[in-house]
């Protein structure tokens, strides 16, 4: 969630620099532009129907969910379907579900603790329980993975071979060792109150951020973290996870949620897949892990690596900067973000300009109008695409430009709204008193008068779209999202750079854009 | 009658702007609406264009019955000049002159050659044309305006204090041009000014107006030896000039 904020607040904060030139499209090249856009609009929709005629894996936004979901398109692919998508980093586990249920995606994968609880909110973990409870739902639990990446503690090598730690159970012997644990492991009643009743462990443990801790139990400031079990770093600060012989620690197996039907209509897809069940163990997970994150592989070469057997850590090591920013997907990321941004802004400009002149003839539509665009505004981007995903029945472009035209609606209108409230009454009053009528009036005289401010909020608008365009990568709609999404996931800075740099450089290319546009479009007059 | 009004009256909430008035504006003659500020001379006038809804009473255009359906087409038939002229800002002199014309389909080259004219009676030079309202001086924009207000040659000319705005040479010049341009013209015109000096320039009859009443009607002659009322006299010797001045 924090990733969303910073992206929204990043759109955010753009346009306040930029307000003070905007201007707009005469009327007709506007209506052109306008039809053009939907019937292109329409076009990719069309296209995005065809292409969801294939098997759609999608994954999560975090490493582990990445690698996953690229082993398991790549064995469905060797499997011999012909269509495999890989839906990649989607966003949260409410987002996977609801894609999920409307069948925009046909599996993904999870862990059976967070089906029960999340989606079920049930405590059993049981493949034949989380099946019971998904069956009203059209969907089902099957092939685990083989590892359970669950909660553990862990403690180093060195403190684990000179004391003899190998189990939980071995802590309580010592009650002088330091723990260190996350604040959200110390307060989760499933975390430490738990654990300390079950095993009657005695040591008082300090809250610390999980990613201070590695650090500190390398520095040899506290003996024992909280882990996940195949937390990348388990290796490469060498730690040993300690084993939950009393088995307390709520199962996370890996497993495929799927749609019931997709056995059937992908029968060779689902008998490749079927053959990974129990094929990765925790070690293997952990390794595949750092490999991404540590040693910067792309998720596609880490799945290839473990599919062609092993050796993931033989391809090539971590790219720089430079190499990332001019990498093979610049010009498909670009000419998706460019079409994300043009598309929803050419809907906002149709529906918004229209609207904000309704709001400047009738007091009574102006009130409900601007708060309800303004309340649009307030909402965040994440939980606005939840919300799309199961009303649109789709993920990808589609509630992604939904999303933009949305947030895109409120400069548009206000700026409509103020630029022809701005008109003098005499001027007016002089266009009824040549005996214009009322739409000849707003076409010849009124629009073009409130020109500048219209293409202000357009420009606004477009410089905003820009940046949160960048949370379409949640939902699988491409753009330079994908590259910060993937930077988050990876903490890998040069990535996220790598995404953030051209989304800089496309906000400021757009509003030079506009200011062009202004010379072309506003009337001489208005300027001089 | 070109023009005329019936019991019309207007009130803007407690505010009597008009009291039931009835008035007749004979063709081919200059009416002068006079009166101080707040009198009702330029609420009469926008009630005559329909630019205001009356409380009650009609106007009457060629005899007919000015209704809102038929409004605007009316008002093609009636040329309007504001004091701060009107021009809209984002087109040059000569597309505001243009303006309904164009809209109403008229062939360019008839608009040329009706622009040509205008400009020659307005004392506009023609590199004037392309310039936008705020690249003119305040004389030109009046002048540009009484161009915009006859291109579709109207039986009626309305004019709300046009030369209100003007410095005082300005003023001068373009009160001679404009009383040469309604003789000319043999239209009628209804002229609305608060200056007394400048009604008794142009008109061939006044109508003195105060709080939403007219209080008397005729030539000046007739307003200096027949005052109706008190009001009357006082209006006309707060406005005398200083008989020096007069006689300089």
């Amino acid at each position: 969630m924090s990733a969303v904020t910073v992206q929204r607040r990043q759109g955010g904060t753009v346009p306040l620099t930029v307000r003070r030139t905007l201007r707009t499209a005469s009327p007709a090249v506007r209506r052109g532009r306008g039809w053009g856009c939907l019937l292109f609009l329409l076009a990719i929709l069309a296209a995005q129907g065809a292409l969801a005629e294939g098997l759609v894996i999608g994954s999560k936004r975090f490493t582990e969910s990445y690698i996953l979901g690229e082993i398991l398109t790549q064995t469905a692919r060797k499997g011999g379907e012909d269509a495999v998508t890989h839906a990649q980093g989607l966003g949260n586990t409410a987002i996977l579900f609801a894609a999920l249920k409307a069948g925009s995606i046909h599996l993904y994968p999870d862990y059976s603790g967070t089906v029960g609880r999340e989606l079920l909110k049930t405590e059993a973990t049981d493949l034949d329980s989380l099946n019971r409870g998904l069956a009203p739902l059209g969907l089902g639990v099957a092939v685990p993975l083989g590892f359970n990446n669950t909660y553990a503690l862990a403690v180093s090598d060195g403190l684990a071979q000179r004391l003899g730690l190998a189990r939980l159970g071995d802590l309580a012997a010592h009650p002088d060792l330091r723990l260190g644990l996350s604040h959200e492991f110390l307060n989760r009643s499933d975390g430490w109150p738990g654990l300390r009743r079950a095993y009657g462990l005695p040591q008082e443990p300090s809250g610390l951020d999980h990613g201070i801790a590695y650090e500190a139990i390398a520095a040899g400031q506290i003996d024992v973290m909280d882990i996940y079990a195949t937390d990348a770093k388990i290796h490469r600060y060498g730690l040993r996870v300690l084993a939950d012989d009393l088995g307390y620690f709520p199962e996370y197996q890996a497993l495929l949620v799927h749609r019931l039907d997709v056995p059937q209509r992908f029968p060779a897809a689902w008998a490749a897949l079927s053959r990974l069940e129990g094929a990765i163990d925790a070690g293997r997970m952990t390794a595949m892990n750092a490999a991404a994150e540590l040693d910067g592989q792309t998720f596609a070469a880490v799945a290839a690596g473990f599919l062609a057997g092993g050796g993931e850590r033989s391809a090539a090591g971590p790219q720089g900067l430079w190499a990332k920013l001019v990498g093979p997907d610049l010009w498909r990321l670009t000419w998706q973000h460019l079409m994300l941004v043009l598309l929803s802004l050419a809907a906002a400009v149709v529906v918004g300009v229209p609207l904000g002149i309704w709001t400047q003839r009738s007091m009574a539509a102006a009130r409900p109008i601007l708060a309800a665009v303004g309340l649009i505004q307030t909402l965040p981007s994440l939980a606005l695409l939840a919300f799309l995903i199961p009303l649109l029945g789709t993920i990808g472009a589609l509630p992604a430009l939904v999303a933009l035209f949305l947030y895109a609606l409120l400069p548009i209108v206000r700026n409509t709204f103020s630029g022809l409230s701005e008109i003098p009454p005499h001027l007016r009053e002089s266009a009824r008193a040549l005996g214009l009528p009322a739409g000849a009036r707003l076409r010849l005289i009124e629009l073009p008068m409130a020109s500048r401010s219209i293409l202000a909020g357009i420009q606004t608008s477009a410089v905003i779209n820009v940046g949160t365009a960048t949370i379409a990568a949640f939902i699988g709609a491409g753009g330079y999202g994908e590259r910060i999404v993937t930077g988050l996931a990876l903490n890998d800075h040069a990535m996220l750079l790598a995404g953030a740099i051209p989304a800089a450089g496309l906000a400021l290319l757009v509003q030079g854009a506009f200011e062009l546009a202004d010379r072309w479009l506003v009337p001489a007059g208005l300027r001089a | 009658m070109a023009l005329a009004v019936e019991g019309l009256s207007k009130s803007f909430g407690e505010r009597l702007a008009l009291a039931p008035t009835s008035l007749d504006f004979a063709p081919g003659r200059t009416t002068v609406l006079l009166g101080p500020s707040g009198c009702g001379k330029t609420t009469l006038l926008k009630l005559m264009l329909g630019l205001v809804a009356p409380d009650s009473g009609t106007v009457r255009f060629q005899g007919e019955p000015v209704i809102a359906a038929r409004a605007d087409a009316l008002r093609q038939r009636i040329g309007y000049v504001i004091q701060e002229g009107g021009l809209f800002p984002h087109l040059c002199a000569r597309d505001n002159v243009a303006l309904m014309a164009r809209y109403l389909g008229r062939e360019a080259s008839w608009i040329e050659r009706r622009m040509a004219e205008l400009a020659d009676l307005a004392q506009i030079p023609a590199d004037l044309l392309p310039r936008f309202p705020a690249q003119l001086s305040g004389g030109q924009r009046q002048r540009v305006a009484l161009m915009r207000a006859l291109m579709l040659d109207p039986e009626v000319l309305l004019l709300d204090e046009p030369l209100g705005a003007l410095d005082p040479m300005t003023r001068h010049r373009l009160q001679l041009d404009l009383k040469a341009v309604f003789a000319g013209l043999a239209r009628t015109v209804v002229l609305v000014t608060h200056d007394l000096h400048e009604a008794a320039w142009f008109a061939d009859e006044i109508v003195l107006m105060r709080e939403g009443h007219v209080v008397q009607r005729g030539p000046l002659d007739e307003l200096l030896q027949r005052p109706s009322a008190p009001f009357v006299t006082e209006f006309i010797r707060a406005q005398r000039a200083d008989p020096r001045l007069a006689a300089a």
